[in-house]
């Protein structure tokens, strides 16, 4: 998990998004899905209309929550593999870097073993990308935001207007 | 922790409802999910038992809209507030970013709250975060009720930092608002000094 706030730049977004369509086409997955584990969905690709993805992002964070803390009891670090075989569509779910959480949605256009062995590859990707990310949060000032953040300059009138209902 | 994406100009931040059981978290999100207008809000998630007892989480994600041309989402979570689901609290305080304690006004659950109060603390704690440092809120809730203790004695027992405080009927919307504006204000205030 991230223990700085999470900050994505366009490029960072970019790479992930790079790796995740092609993890659809070379899983022959209908979508996939990053999530980092407080439930916020950072990425999605493929087939995802219809699909209420901030739902999905926070039950799928909430599941591997749960499961974590599952596998603490037994004497596991984690369980950074989960399956879950429906009638039709599938989900393949890996914990990557111990940071996000990679969701996979597949029919059997793809197979369980494909799906595993593109996804093994695409999340030794994607961590090196989040590695990089941590590394520059890390030697950004203290907040991680970043010099020149645009919050820096938000004032009470900005935060008022919200609620000006 | 908040997630500031510059890609698609958004900021996401959560706020968990804390509090013993029956203070009425779950009816603070409902309240709010039916008052607001369809396009800011998402489906509300209850993972909840046969009984409607809180059984994971609520959730309730918001659009609140734009600041500075970031689109600002709020995600609202609810924790079991029965004792024995404590390892679940535990899950659902990580990332959090802004806390609010919903108290059950009635006498009888004063115990009950301050006992929740503690193990606000102690949890908190256990994820690396202070009480007394992040955005915090407290509601009073079941205002309407006769047998709600005295204001005075709720603040002295449950609020001695002096946070923002509300008092709420969270079945009628009283106050509810009131609560998550203040909530969201702590968050993004605190965003500002971060960002400083």
């Amino acid at each position: 998990m991230f223990d700085t706030q999470l900050v994505m730049y366009d490029e960072d977004y970019r790479r992930i998004l790079g790796i995740i369509q092609r993890l659809v086409r070379d899983a022959n997955a209908k979508g996939v899905f990053v999530v980092d584990k407080n439930g916020q969905l950072i990425a999605e690709a493929g087939e995802v209309r219809g699909i209420d993805t901030t739902s999905l992002a926070s039950l799928t964070a909430g599941s591997i929550a749960a499961t974590g803390g599952l596998a603490k009891i037994i004497g596991e670090e984690d369980f950074p593999v989960h399956f879950h075989q429906g009638e039709r569509d599938n989900l393949h779910i890996t914990l990557v870097a111990k940071r996000v959480i990679l969701v996979v949605v597949f029919d059997d256009r793809s197979s369980l073993g494909l799906v595993r062995l593109r996804v093994k590859k695409a999340g030794a990707e994607m961590a090196k990308v989040f590695d990089e990310i941590r590394k520059k949060a890390e030697s950004a000032p203290p907040g991680g935001a970043g010099s020149g953040s645009p919050f820096a300059e938000i004032t009470d009138d900005d935060i008022d207007n919200l609620f000006s209902d | 922790m908040s997630f500031i994406n510059y890609s698609s100009r958004e900021i996401n931040c959560k706020i968990v409802y804390y509090g013993p059981g029956l203070c009425g978290k779950t009816t603070n999100l409902q309240f709010i999910y039916t008052k607001t207008n369809p396009d800011l809000k998402g489906k509300m998630i209850s993972l909840a038992t046969e009984t409607e007892r809180t059984l994971f989480f609520d959730f309730l994600p918001l659009a609140l809209g734009q600041i500075r041309g970031f689109k600002t989402r709020f995600h609202l979570y609810t924790v079991p507030g029965q004792v024995f689901y404590d390892a679940s609290r535990k899950l659902i305080l990580k990332g959090v970013d802004g806390v609010v304690f919903v108290a059950d006004s009635q006498i009888e659950r004063m115990e009950a709250n301050l006992e929740s109060m503690d193990n606000l603390k102690i949890n908190l704690r256990e994820q690396g975060y202070e009480l007394e440092k992040i955005p915090f809120v407290v509601q009073y809730n079941k205002r309407d009720l006769p047998n709600a203790a005295p204001l005075d004695e709720m603040r002295r027992l449950l609020n001695p930092l002096g946070v923002p405080d509300f008092e709420a009927s969270a079945t009628t919307g009283e106050g509810v608002f009131e609560t998550l504006k203040a909530a969201a204000k702590g968050v993004l205030t605190d965003l500002k000094k971060l960002g400083r």
